[in-house]
């Protein structure tokens, strides 16, 4: 839902980031209201999946420039975990196994961690299940994958569902997913967007990382944004996802370059 | 046996060996002792023109003995502990099926409503001991120091000594549903002690056994164990047997498990090491007959200046046996571990399925491993892997976990016990398994 006065959850301005001495990220701007969802489209290597772990907060990134301001507070100062405490989440395009750690047991860490920084008792392993479980139906998860290692064995779609497993426990204020649509047959991919459809509201706010059109049948987004060359350089309405579909990305480079040389 | 100790004898193994004496038990019965004085001259005689291992020994390359050499050790006392002290120390699943034994001598056992045809027993009650070495159906003379390998160094030397035996006999088609629990204690002394535990397994045709062999120290003190635990698996039998080494930091521990597994038997040892200043665990799997299964995982855990070394062989003799191996290793401080990982496949053992893995985390910069596979194929239509890994924490890990709201510290914590609970996980006793990783939480913990 667009919300023009809506409270602002994310204003990210001129921001530039690197890896290894690459500039990435060229000068992005972004806002993001409460109830909003905006998907943020673009080719391989625009720079898509980096802003996303730019905001989670990942050590290999350099910010070199910019802002970005999360619920009135400065995100790059803060620590990958104060990020999540505050309601960050980032939902990964390759969630990582660790064999050893059983998924109710990693669940019950991150959700307690949360409760802590929010000055609330944490849930014993009693309660915590009756609330997990209660939790699953949102991705019609098997209980049995609660007692299973984090991600092991599970396939690519097991393991995106888990993601959103954990995004309704941790109830984000902002989501970042990142190609949650990859690699999902039909059915996979309807139960991954039914669940972010159950946990989008008026309060929080979503981002959609996506190279296909085809999630957001499925997740209706409020803004569509293209990314090219470390930047957002369209933003439209639901409708501009369709016409990229046909059409490819190369007219929207071909009209941006024509901007800037009648701006010139 | 004076003459045995001669000077073609080094002059450590000498030491030790002028240590060594019978059980004085008394209640052993003259055939007895005449059966176990032939044992021990057997055990000084194989020691006799063998030399005190050194790194110019491929098999103690990297395992340097000689602060065990420089030591001066006396025999340890036969000691008790208290019943409060044995209460601690015993597991809920095993209160009714265990035997301590401390210093390598029997200090008490318990065994609730045993199966008919479980055994559980050492050399001096008398009933037994006059049973097994008399009775034909007992016959333990055919399976004591009998394992291949029994010539090795330390084995000879605990064979010239030990002072009593761990019996387990699980009788033809007997499954023993409870678990066994052998626990090793040492009590050091005032000055440097040495003890000699010793265990013989035996189970017969279609018996199945779940037994832990523990290893502790209770007290302060240098002291060294030089244990030996030998198993027979007679065809289609099952056992699973649990290592646990948890000695104190001042200990020397060398231990050897020599198994020999008949036709269609299964074997699974998990190995769990975290004790011991410097410690050595020679694992030897014969695979006698055809299609045989091991399994062994193993998990060193050790820090500050601990040397763990662990030596196994897998020995294929015929053909369809199997082997899965895992051994994985958490090095911290200036901790050195050794994994040597040596798999026969002789020509005879054609379509043997034989892998092993071995992992190790780093948790220092000082922090060493030294990891070698060592397969010996001959035969040509088999199918043997083998791959070891050195790395330290994986840093998407790390920040995966990070962005689910956990502290770094945290994170590393949780995903190095992680790495360990792979192998602690198959543990069969799970008072035993939660033990172990409540430890490996502590230990982890900086």
């Amino acid at each position: 839902m667009i919300n023009a006065t809506g409270e602002v959850v994310l204003l990210v301005q001129n921001l530039t980031a690197e890896v290894d001495g690459t500039p990435i990220l060229k000068g992005l701007n972004l806002e993001v209201k409460a109830g909003e969802i905006h998907a943020i489209m673009g080719p391989n290597g625009s720079g898509k999946s980096t802003f996303s772990k730019v905001l989670a907060g990942h050590p290999d990134y350099t910010i070199t420039g910019g802002a970005v301001i999360f619920q009135g507070q400065n995100l790059l100062e803060m620590e990958p975990q104060e990020r999540a405490r505050s309601g960050i989440f980032l939902a990964f395009q390759y969630p990582l196994e660790i064999p050893g750690v059983s998924n109710i047991d990693f669940l019950r860490v991150a959700y307690n961690s949360k409760r802590k920084h929010a000055g609330l008792e944490e849930l014993d392993a009693f309660d915590f299940d009756d609330l997990v479980r209660q939790k699953l139906d949102v991705v019609k998860m098997n209980p049995d994958f609660l007692s299973r290692g984090v991600n092991e064995g599970f396939s690519g779609g097991e393991k995106k569902r888990n993601e959103i497993l954990q995004m309704a426990l941790l109830e984000p204020k902002l989501a970042i997913l990142d190609e949650t649509d990859s690699g999902l047959d039909i059915d996979a991919l309807k139960i991954v967007s039914g669940g972010v459809n159950q946990l989008a509201t008026a309060k929080n706010a979503t981002i959609l990382i996506t190279h296909y059109q085809r999630l957001l049948d499925y997740i209706e987004p409020d803004f569509v944004h293209v990314m090219e060359g470390g930047r957002i350089i369209t933003t439209g309405p639901k409708e501009l996802a369709l016409e990229l579909e046909s059409r490819g990305y190369l007219w929207v480079r071909e009209e941006e370059e024509e901007r800037v040389k009648v701006q010139g | 046996m004076k003459n045995m100790i001669s000077m073609a004898t080094d002059r450590t193994f000498a030491q030790f060996l002028k240590q060594c004496s019978m059980p004085n038990d008394g209640t052993l019965l003259p055939e007895a002792m005449d059966y176990l004085q032939a044992l021990h001259d057997r055990g000084s005689a194989q020691l006799h023109e063998q030399s005190f291992p050194t790194t110019r020994d491929e098999e103690w390359r990297f395992t340097d003995l000689k602060p065990l050499q420089d030591a001066t050790f006396a025999p340890s006392a036969k000691l008790k502990l208290s019943a409060a002290e044995i209460r601690a120390l015993m597991l809920p699943e095993t209160h009714e099926s265990f035997m301590v034994f401390v210093n390598g001598q029997l200090d008490c056992a318990e065994i609730s409503n045993p199966p008919a045809g479980l055994l559980l027993s050492n050399l001096g009650l008398t009933f037994v001991s006059g049973m097994l070495l008399n009775a034909p159906e007992l016959p333990i003379h055919n399976y004591l120091a009998k394992q291949l390998g029994a010539d090795e160094r330390f084995t000879a030397l605990n064979t010239a000594g030990f002072k009593d035996v761990a019996i387990v006999w699980v009788g033809e088609n007997t499954i023993v549903d409870m678990p066994i629990h052998l626990l090793f204690v040492a009590i050091p002394g005032q000055t440097p002690t040495w003890s000699q535990p010793r265990c013989l397994i035996v189970a017969e045709a279609g018996s199945q056994l779940t037994v832990i062999e523990d290893y502790i120290t209770v007290g302060d003190g240098v002291h060294f164990t030089n244990a030996v635990t030998e198993i027979w698996m007679a065809e289609n039998a099952e056992v699973n047997h649990t290592r646990v080494q948890q000695e104190s930091q001042m200990a020397f521990h060398i231990g050897k498990t020599a198994v020999s597994q008949a036709r269609n038997s299964r074997y699974t040892c998990n190995t769990v090491s975290t004790g011991a200043k410097l410690s050595r665990h020679n694992l030897e799997i014969h695979q006698a007959e055809e299609q045989t299964e091991t399994t062994l995982n193993g998990l060193t855990l050790i820090g500050d200046e601990q040397l763990a070394d662990t030596h196994s062989t897998i020995a294929f003799t015929k053909a369809h046996g199997s082997s899965r191996q895992l051994h994985k290793c958490i090095v911290d401080d200036r901790a050195r571990a050794v994994f040597n990982g040596k798999v026969l496949v002789p020509k005879a053992a054609q379509l043997t399925d034989a892998g092993q893995l071995s992992r190790t985390l780093l948790l220092s910069s000082k922090a060493r491993v030294d990891t070698k596979p060592q397969l010996e194929i001959v035969a040509d239509n088999v199918k043997c892997s083998h791959g070891a890994t050195v790395s330290q924490l994986d840093a998407e890990e790390v920040f995966y976990l990070q962005s689910r709201g956990l502290d770094q510290t945290t994170a590393q914590k949780l995903l190095t016990y992680a790495f360990a609970a792979e192998v602690i996980n198959q543990i069969p006793v799970v008072s035993l398994r939660d033990r172990l990783a409540q430890q490996v939480r502590m230990q982890t913990q900086d």
